[in-house]
């Protein structure tokens, strides 16, 4: 059984519709890059798996880890091991990074039954990860996301991914803002999770990413449906030709 | 309410009713007729047994008080209060004070132990390492229960008890400071306590003591529609410190109840009190039917040199709350400081804020005033910073930020600066805001709750506020927090 089953999923955004028919299978273990033009409906697809409000679910099913995902609420998803990068996370002023994560690692120990940190116990778990991750520690400390570069930003994104340990990792344009330093420390990252039991959406715009984080699928996404897939070499193809000559074949 | 860690767990094993306190204690009381009038006022006098000058001061008050007309210029509504419509002094029938706490009534003790309240000495010493050592007055109704620690404080000088006994054994000291920072013709509900102000707490920190623990007293109003009209009068003498903390709650009633509180505080030469309230009256139900009306009057005289004062409250509950706990800067770099988290809910209404009165040379203020308004419940803060003539260099910082949950809610800011001093320097920001949708779905894409989510930025919003209050009570608040926000979100 996939990990993740996407059958004629459509979604509409303000009566509008963005998503007309996805069909995707992602199998544990694999990395599957998403790629496509601007309006494609590649965030609205990360936010329909997040289940995001305002992103009404019109056609199609989604099936999790066996479970009907449409269904559940967001935490609820979050609980059973979605992850969603955020392309902007948002800042949370006076929550420090540790306090955040902390909530949010209970919660989840919380519906799966097992006991919960206490903060100090969290804090040497917490600072491992960052360590791993060869993050700085202050991170940790500051607001979350408060005053922090993209590419800060970024990177707490990876931090919170590698804290959680989903199952199924959203990354939504993680790439993009981040310089080649920040590019590496945050691949690395999503490298580090990559693992049997995971699966990994990456959506990116470019192939950079890609070099760093080789996907075992590519699928271009264009009006709402995906037009193409292949394996990695199809992300090079883009980067040469652009999307241009894939959209005419398919129309 | 806030008391210790066995404060939480107790919440939790009370059931899951919204107001956790709701329930009221079937003990004998001592009633008084009800009404107030010259008779209630004598006959309250000579229960406590008090001096003449006192009766004397009361019954001016009361003089005063009924030529007195209700303010109106308030922000918050609330039907005119029917004053002869309550019982102004309501005692449990232990007449004397008990000596030791084997005299007081078991009841009565049950339920403090229920609300979580260490009155009993050996628990909070044997409290396990890191337990708190508070020293609690316990006020039910209009009547000083037990204070304890009373030993330990006495060694230090520190006289800490209630404010009936204070006028029989310092009486001097009393009437030295009674009434001196908030006068009786101060404002209608001022001039109401000091005519029948049944009980409260008396501080004296003696010169250069800095006083060895926190100090703590906890207001229940338990009997049906008696007024709480405590009276709390702390004064730290050249050198001395104290913090001390104010705990409050009230059992569920359909009618309002009133409470109309005097705080003074006193600070001499170098000296320093903190003063923290946590503040969780029954707020009244969704509809904002019955709930505790909550018209306080504290202010703090900064008299001498480099004395500071510092008021942190966290006020989450009452269905009126109506105060501005001030601080007077006489003495010359002397400094006030005023940290509010105000959270309105369902109906409830705040008016809400503080006076910065600067007289003396290089004078300093702080404000900081975080406001949290959901349901239908409509926050103001009202503040006044006013820089007399002589107060040379003169500071004022202020910084007011509110936050709105739901579109049913208000906030409003009043601010007034009043000047006199070239040579002043005021700063005001404000801030008001939502908490975004955003905000909300990060959290729950991380796996927390709408509602843990909520408390959680909540809580991060008033973190600055927070922090000022002493540690022991600081968690306990957060939680208070969480739960006045429940059913704020969805």
């Amino acid at each position: 059984m996939a990990l993740l089953e996407i059958r004629d999923l459509h979604a509409e955004v303000d009566g509008k519709p963005i998503l007309k028919g996805i069909n995707l299978t992602v199998e544990a273990g694999e990395v599957h890059a998403i790629m496509g033009p601007n309006g494609s409906g590649k965030s609205t697809l990360s936010y329909v798996l997040a289940g995001r409000d305002g992103y009404e679910v019109t056609g199609g099913e989604v099936i999790y880890d066996g479970k009907n995902l449409l269904e559940l609420a967001p935490e609820e998803r979050a609980c059973e091991g979605v992850f969603l990068a955020f392309q902007y996370p948002v800042e949370i002023p006076g929550v420090a990074g540790t306090t955040f994560l902390r909530h949010a690692v209970n919660a989840k120990r919380k519906y799966q039954g097992v006991p919960e940190y206490d903060a100090m116990e969290f804090v040497k778990f917490v600072r491992g990860k960052a360590k791993d991750l060869n993050m700085p520690d202050d991170m940790l400390k500051r607001a979350v996301n408060v005053g922090f570069s993209g590419g800060e930003k970024k990177r707490n994104e990876t931090l919170q991914m590698a804290v959680l340990e989903p199952k199924l990792a959203i990354l939504d344009e993680t790439d993009s803002g981040l310089d080649i330093d920040a590019l590496k420390v945050v691949a690395d990252g999503v490298n580090a999770l990559r693992g049997p039991e995971r699966a990994m959406l990456v959506i990116t715009h470019y192939q950079r990413l890609l070099d760093y984080v080789v996907p075992d699928k590519v699928h271009v996404l264009a009006n709402g449906r995906i037009i193409k897939s292949g394996d990695k070499s199809l992300a090079l193809e883009l980067e040469e030709r652009g999307y241009a000559h894939i959209l005419e074949a398919a129309a | 309410m806030v008391a210790t860690k066995e404060t939480a767990q107790k919440v939790r094993d009370l059931g899951t009713e919204k107001y956790k306190y709701g329930f009221s204690t079937d003990i004998e009381m001592d009633i008084a007729p009800k009404g107030v009038n010259e008779d209630i006022v004598r006959m309250i006098s000579a229960k406590k047994g008090e001096p003449a000058w006192l009766l004397e001061w009361r019954l001016k008050a009361f003089k005063v008080w009924q030529e007195m007309p209700e303010p109106k210029w308030q922000k918050v509504a609330f039907p005119e209060i029917d004053y002869q419509e309550a019982y102004y002094y309501a005692a449990p029938k232990s007449s004397d004070k008990p000596k030791s706490l084997d005299e007081v009534d078991p009841k009565l003790l049950e339920m403090y132990e229920k609300l979580g309240i260490p009155l009993r000495e050996q628990e909070v010493l044997a409290g396990v390492e890191g337990a708190p050592r508070v020293a609690v007055d316990a006020v039910f109704d209009s009547v000083s229960v037990a204070t304890t620690f009373r030993k330990e404080l006495e060694k230090s000088g520190v006289i800490f008890c209630s404010i009936s006994e204070a006028v029989k054994t310092h009486p001097d000291l009393v009437r030295k400071y009674l009434g001196s920072v908030v006068p009786y013709s101060d404002n209608k509900h001022a001039c109401l306590n000091s005519a029948v102000f049944t009980d409260g707490s008396f501080v004296y920190i003696p010169k250069g003591v800095r006083c060895p623990m926190e100090l703590s007293t906890y207001f229940r109003i338990n009997a049906e529609n008696t007024g709480q009209f405590e009276r709390t009068l702390i004064i730290a003498d050249d050198n001395s410190y104290v913090s001390y903390l104010e705990g409050c709650t009230a059992p569920q009633r359909d009618e309002n109840q009133l409470h109309a509180a005097v705080v003074e505080l006193i600070a001499l030469d170098n000296a320093e009190i903190k003063y923290s309230t946590v503040q969780n009256w029954y707020p009244g139900d969704e509809n904002g039917k019955g709930g505790i009306y909550n018209f306080v009057t504290k202010r703090g005289a900064c008299r001498g040199h480099s004395s500071k004062i510092s008021w942190t409250q966290v006020e989450t509950g009452s269905a009126v709350t109506w105060k501005y706990p001030s601080c007077i800067l006489q003495g010359d770099n002397s400094v006030g400081e005023f940290y509010s988290v105000a959270i309105t809910n369902n109906a409830q209404q705040a008016d809400t804020g503080t006076k910065m009165i600067h007289i003396g040379k290089n004078t300093t203020s702080k404000i900081i005033s975080k406001g949290i308004s959901a349901g239908k419940a409509d926050q103001t803060y009202r503040g006044l910073v006013r820089i007399m003539p002589k107060a040379e260099g003169a500071r004022n910082f202020t910084q007011c930020d509110s936050l709105l949950i739901g579109d049913s809610c208000g906030a409003h800011t009043v601010p007034y600066i009043e000047s006199r001093n070239p040579s002043a320097k005021v700063e005001h920001e404000a801030t008001t805001s939502k908490i975004s949708d955003d905000q909300l779905f990060y959290c729950l894409s991380r796996g927390m709750s709408a509602e843990d989510a909520v408390g959680l930025i909540v809580n991060g919003f008033c973190k600055e506020v927070m922090q000022t209050l002493p540690m022991e009570f600081a968690v306990e608040a957060q939680k208070l927090i969480g739960i006045s926000l429940e059913g704020s979100v969805g």
